[in-house]
């Protein structure tokens, strides 16, 4: 199968030094891929020139095979505090992005209902996002970016703040998602354990470079 | 009361006020730039006193005044808006040109009262019609900009990378905080803004969760205190900016309070 996104040959600069040299990769598609790298290696600089490269069009180093509406990037850190007062039925909502009336549509409504009941969130739905717990926010950001119906789903560092039971229960719940959906999914992460437990790939970035490792795994 | 026209219009402004305060108000508490609603407030008070210097009328002078000055915010970024050295420098110098305009025409001062503060005798027929003219116009930009601009205010992080034009609708969102000040001012005050623009909405997050029911229970708390504000002050012949002040004052003490008991019995 076409990969879903191809790298070729491509540098990234930042003001004062060289991040990437001749990057070569491709992302297959329907696995979960992490990307993986000390910290400030440009993990996040690299996903974001990949997004910036989708939005210009520009397609010389970087050729995503489905277009930018297909993508969607769950950034690493949101202002939520204890006082944020939007419940989590209307936080996920405001992933619907094709529709101009401002109340959403019956089968929108429905489609929001799925979404909440493969997440597990439909028995606190009406909670406030900024009293739910790291976890319960983690699956609410990963609802909103499924309300868009992406192909490729690009998770920054969603385990970073998560206990062990936490990171376990959301990366199920993102196999079971990906399965269900065709869906791609490009992970950031620094955590071995999830690397060895549920990744297809490892794209490892060192030393200006990035290296795309098949994992090998017996349950699959 | 309503035998007076002068009732009947401020009533009826009042309406639209609410209806106007209600979403904005929940979209300003959302993206936490209750500040900026006051410093607008300032640059209203400006803009109405150079309309009333240039002969334009006040109402004139302060769309153009906030409108600029959101188009300016957008554009250099709200980064620089925020920052609290620039608040002070923006507030003073144009509450500085407010009394320098005020000063060069020759109006009393009582004038420069009822731009500041408001005042129910102050809407005449034009005015009203203005008014509501201009406050249909913003609801219809809110119905067709809605979804964009929830998402944009209620998740600034995930708008930023997932939403097209976003940069624009944050732009956009100035220039109509820029028209529901210089609406709202017509009968509280450009001072007395952000009691309208923020603590209604302020006080409906305690209450209420879904954004629906929070621009609900906004509106209401906003129509409360502008009626109830506009008749006590008929009573009493004191200001109704006053009697507006103190009813959204006690609202949001009450929102408090239940919070706070509601935090005591988990």
């Amino acid at each position: 199968m076409q990969p879903i996104l191809e790298v070729e040959n491509l540098d990234i600069k930042v003001p004062d030094r060289t991040l990437f040299r001749n990057l070569n990769f491709a992302i297959p598609r329907n696995e979960l891929t992490c990307i993986t790298g000390e910290n400030g290696v440009g993990k996040s600089t690299l996903i974001k020139h990949l997004i910036q490269d989708l939005n210009r069009n520009s397609t010389i180093h970087a050729q995503f095979a489905i277009p930018r509406d297909k993508v969607q990037y769950v950034p690493q850190l949101r202002n939520i505090d204890d006082e944020y007062p939007l419940n989590i039925h209307d936080f996920v909502a405001l992933g619907f992005k094709h529709r101009i009336l401002p109340w959403n549509s019956r089968a929108m409504n429905q489609r929001l209902r799925e979404i909440l009941d493969e997440t597990k969130l439909t028995r606190i739905q009406a909670r406030p996002l900024g009293k739910a717990s790291g976890g319960e926010k983690q699956r609410a950001y990963l609802a909103q970016a499924l309300c868009a119906d992406p192909q490729l789903l690009i998770l920054d560092e969603a385990t970073a703040n998560l206990d062990q039971s936490a990171k376990h229960f959301l990366l199920q719940l993102l196999k079971s998602i990906m399965k269900n959906h065709d869906l791609t999914v490009l992970f950031i992460t620094h955590d071995p354990e999830l690397i060895t437990a549920y990744a297809d790939n490892e794209l490892h970035l060192e030393n200006q470079t990035a290296t795309m490792t098949k994992m090998k795994k017996g349950e699959n | 009361m309503f035998n007076y026209a002068f009732m009947q219009y401020a009533f009826i402004a009042g309406i639209f006020i609410a209806l106007i305060c209600a979403v904005m108000g929940v979209f300003v508490i959302a993206r936490q730039t209750s500040f900026f609603a006051h410093t607008l407030s300032e640059i209203g008070f400006s803009g109405a006193s150079f309309g009333v210097f240039a002969g334009i009328s006040p109402l004139a002078g302060m769309l153009l005044f906030t409108c600029c000055s959101a188009l300016f915010i957008g554009f250099s970024g709200e980064k620089v808006s925020r920052r609290e050295s620039s608040i002070s420098v923006f507030s003073g110098i144009f509450l500085g040109l407010g009394v320098l305009f005020l000063s060069l025409s020759d109006k009393q001062a009582n004038y420069a009262t009822s731009i500041l503060f408001g005042s129910i005798v102050g809407i005449d027929a034009t005015n009203l019609r203005d008014l509501v003219c201009l406050s249909i116009f913003l609801l219809i930009l809110i119905f067709f900009t809605f979804r964009k601009l929830a998402f944009n205010s209620f998740d600034a992080q995930g708008s930023e990378y997932n939403q097209r034009y976003n940069k624009l609708i944050s732009i956009l969102f100035l220039i109509m905080l820029a028209l529901t000040v210089s609406i709202t001012a017509q009968i509280i005050g450009a001072l007395l803004i952000f009691v309208l623009l923020t603590i209604p909405a302020s006080a409906s997050k305690y209450y209420a969760h879904s954004l629906w029911k929070m621009i609900g229970l906004t509106f209401i708390f906003a129509i409360t205190g502008i009626w109830l504000g506009l008749y006590l002050s008929y009573l009493t012949n004191w200001p109704v900016s006053f009697f507006i002040t103190v009813i959204e004052a006690l609202i949001y003490g009450s929102a408090i309070l239940k919070q706070k008991i509601s935090d005591h019995h988990n």
